[in-house]
C-alpha cells in the first residue's frame, strides 16, 4: 500500500476516444469483462485510478493466496492479475490508468460521454462499472478540522513540486511515498521534518539510508511520534502538535503531507443517478444492467438478491452482461452462442488457430 | 468458546462468545461490534480492525509480527498495546480477553 505512484505522471489527453464499451475498474472482473466482450467482437477501454491493473488483487493482497478461483487451486492476487492479462491480450484492450472518471452523461444519440480527472474524454455505447469497493484514495488522518487545511496546507499527493518550494514541510509516514518525498522535497523546502510513529521504516532500505544521511547532516529533522492536532487559521497551518513517548512537542510548519496508505471510497459514481443502495448499484440478474439502460455493473460494486462478493461471481456476471451489450453494440446482428472449445471463429479471435 | 469483551470509546461494552481458531476480528464482525471495519477482510492489508489490548492481557496476546507492525503504521493513535484484531487468533487461553475499540479507524 505505498503511494509512490503519485510520482508517475498522468496520461496526456490524446483527444476523445470513441469506443463500444468503457469499463470502469481494472480489477479481476473488469479484466475478465474485456475477454467476454472481446469474444463477441466488442472493443473495450479500461479506466482505473491506480497506476496499475488488478484492483484490490494487486493493491491489497498481491502476495496472498486465493483458493476459490475455479481451476486454479491456489493463485496469488498478482498471479491472477497476470493470468487475466495474458488471457485478454488477444483483444488488445486499451488502459487509461492513474485517473478517475469524474463525469458521466448521456448524449442525445443514446451514447455516453465520460471524462476523467486527467482530461481524457470518451464517447461510448455502453458503460460497465466494475469498480469493486470504490476507488482507492489516500487516507485522511482523523485530526480534528483537517478538512479546513486540505488543498491549502495539507496535501495527499504532490502534483507540482514547485508549489512546495520554500515551505516548512512536515511529512508523515514511514513507507516509500513518505521517504521518496523527503528526498525529493528536501532540496527545495525551507525546512523539512519527517514524522513517524516508530524509528523503523517500511520504505526501501536505500531511501532510508539516504534519509538518515540527511538527518545526520542536519538537513532533515526526524521526529518519532504521532501528530494529534493542527494549529492555524483560515486553512493556513502554522504548527502541529506531536505526541511522543515522553510528552508533547509543537512542530512549526506551514505544509503537511500525510502518507497513511489508501482506502476505498465510492467517489463520483454516487452522482450518476444509478439509484445506489448502501453504496452499491442495484442490477437485475439476467443482464446485470443498472436502472439506466446501457450502464451495467459487475463485481463487488453491484447488488441483487443473493449477491456474493466473490471474484468467480463477477466472472459469471461479466459473461451475462456481455450478451446484452452485444444487442446494444450490434443491434442488427443475431448473436450465435458458441464454445471456445469448438468454435473456429472464437479460436481465431483468441489467436490459437 | 472464549469470552471476549469489546469496550467502545464511550465506555459501553459488549461480550461475545468467540470460537477458538477464529480471529478476534472475525468474532467482532460476526457479532456486529461497531468500530471494527476490517476493510480488507482479514488480509492484514488495511489496519481498519485496530484494537487496544487490555494491559492484563498483553503478554498472553503477544506482540505484532513485522508485517502487522508495518500495517499499524496506517492506523491512527497507535499505542504500545495496539494490535490488528485480524491477527489475533482466539484460543481457550484467551477466554476473558478484553480489547478496546479506538475512537476512529481512519
Amino acid at each position: 500500500m505505498t503511494m509512490s505512484e503519485t510520482h508517475s505522471s498522468q496520461a496526456a489527453p490524446t483527444g476523445t476516444v470513441e469506443t463500444d464499451v468503457v469499463i470502469i475498474g481494472a480489477g479481476p472482473c473488469g479484466l475478465f469483462a474485456v475477454f467476454e466482450l472481446g469474444l463477441l467482437d466488442i472493443k473495450s477501454h479500461v479506466i482505473d485510478i491506480l497506476p496499475k491493473v488488478g484492483g484490490q488483487c494487486s493493491e491489497l493482497y498481491p502476495e496472498k493466496p486465493i483458493y476459490d478461483i475455479p481451476g486454479l487451486p491456489i493463485v496469488t492476487g498478482q498471479g491472477l492479475t497476470d493470468r487475466l492479462m495474458e488471457q485478454i491480450q488477444p483483444f488488445e484492450p486499451e488502459f487509461h490508468l492513474n485517473q478517475q472518471v469524474n463525469t458521466l452523461t448521456r448524449l442525445d444519440d443514446g451514447r455516453f460521454s465520460l471524462s476523467t480527472d486527467a482530461g481524457q474524454d470518451f464517447i461510448t455505447k455502453v458503460v460497465v462499472v466494475a469498480a469493486g469497493g470504490g476507488s482507492f484514495t489516500p487516507k485522511r488522518p482523523p485530526l480534528p478540522g483537517i478538512e479546513d487545511y486540505e488543498g491549502t496546507s495539507v496535501f495527499y499527493s504532490v502534483r507540482k513540486m514547485e508549489d512546495f518550494r520554500g515551505k516548512d514541510i512536515l511529512i508523515v509516514g514511514g513507507g516509500d511515498s513518505a521517504l521518496d518525498w523527503v528526498l525529493s522535497l528536501q532540496p527545495i523546502a525551507n525546512s523539512l521534518t519527517l514524522v513517524h510513529r516508530r524509528d523503523d521504516f517500511r520504505a526501501a532500505p536505500h531511501s532510508v539510508e539516504q534519509m538518515r544521511q540527511l538527518v545526520s547532516e542536519g538537513k532533515v529533522e526526524l521526529k518519532i511520534g504521532q501528530i494529534t492536532q493542527l494549529n492555524g487559521d483560515n486553512g493556513q497551518m502554522v504548527s502541529a502538535n506531536l505526541k511522543k513517548k515522553d510528552g508533547e512537542e509543537v512542530l512549526e510548519a506551514n505544509t503537511m503531507l500525510p502518507f497513511f496508505g489508501l482506502t476505498m471510497k465510492l467517489g463520483p459514481i454516487a452522482d450518476w443517478g444509478l439509484n445506489l443502495h448502501e453504496n452499491l448499484i442495484p442490477v437485475d440478474t439476467e443482464k446485470f444492467e443498472s436502472s439506466e439502460k446501457g450502464i451495467f455493473a459487475i463485481g463487488d460494486i453491484n447488488s441483487y438478491p443473493g449477491k456474493l462478493k466473490l471474484i468467480l461471481s463477477g466472472f459469471h456476471e461479466a459473461a451475462l452482461m456481455s450478451q446484452r451489450v452485444h444487442h446494444y453494440v450490434y443491434p442488427d446482428k443475431k448473436l450465435l452462442f458458441q464454445y471456445t472449445t469448438s468454435s473456429s471463429n472464437l479460436q481465431k479471435k483468441l489467436g490459437v488457430r | 468458546m472464549a469470552k471476549i469483551t469489546f469496550i467502545q470509546p464511550d465506555g459501553t461494552s459488549q461480550d461475545v462468545e468467540a470460537k477458538p481458531g477464529a480471529t478476534v476480528m472475525e468474532s467482532a464482525k460476526l457479532n456486529n461490534i461497531p468500530g471494527i471495519e476490517a476493510e480488507c477482510g482479514g488480509a492484514c492489508a488495511c489496519a481498519t480492525c485496530h484494537v487496544y489490548v487490555d494491559s492484563a492481557w498483553r503478554d498472553k496476546v503477544g506482540k505484532p509480527e513485522a508485517m502487522e507492525e508495518d500495517m499499524l503504521d496506517f492506523a491512527f493513535d497507535v499505542r504500545e498495546e495496539s494490535r490488528l484484531s485480524c491477527q489475533i487468533k482466539v484460543t481457550d487461553e484467551l477466554d476473558g480477553l478484553i480489547v478496546r475499540v479506538p475512537e476512529k479507524q481512519f
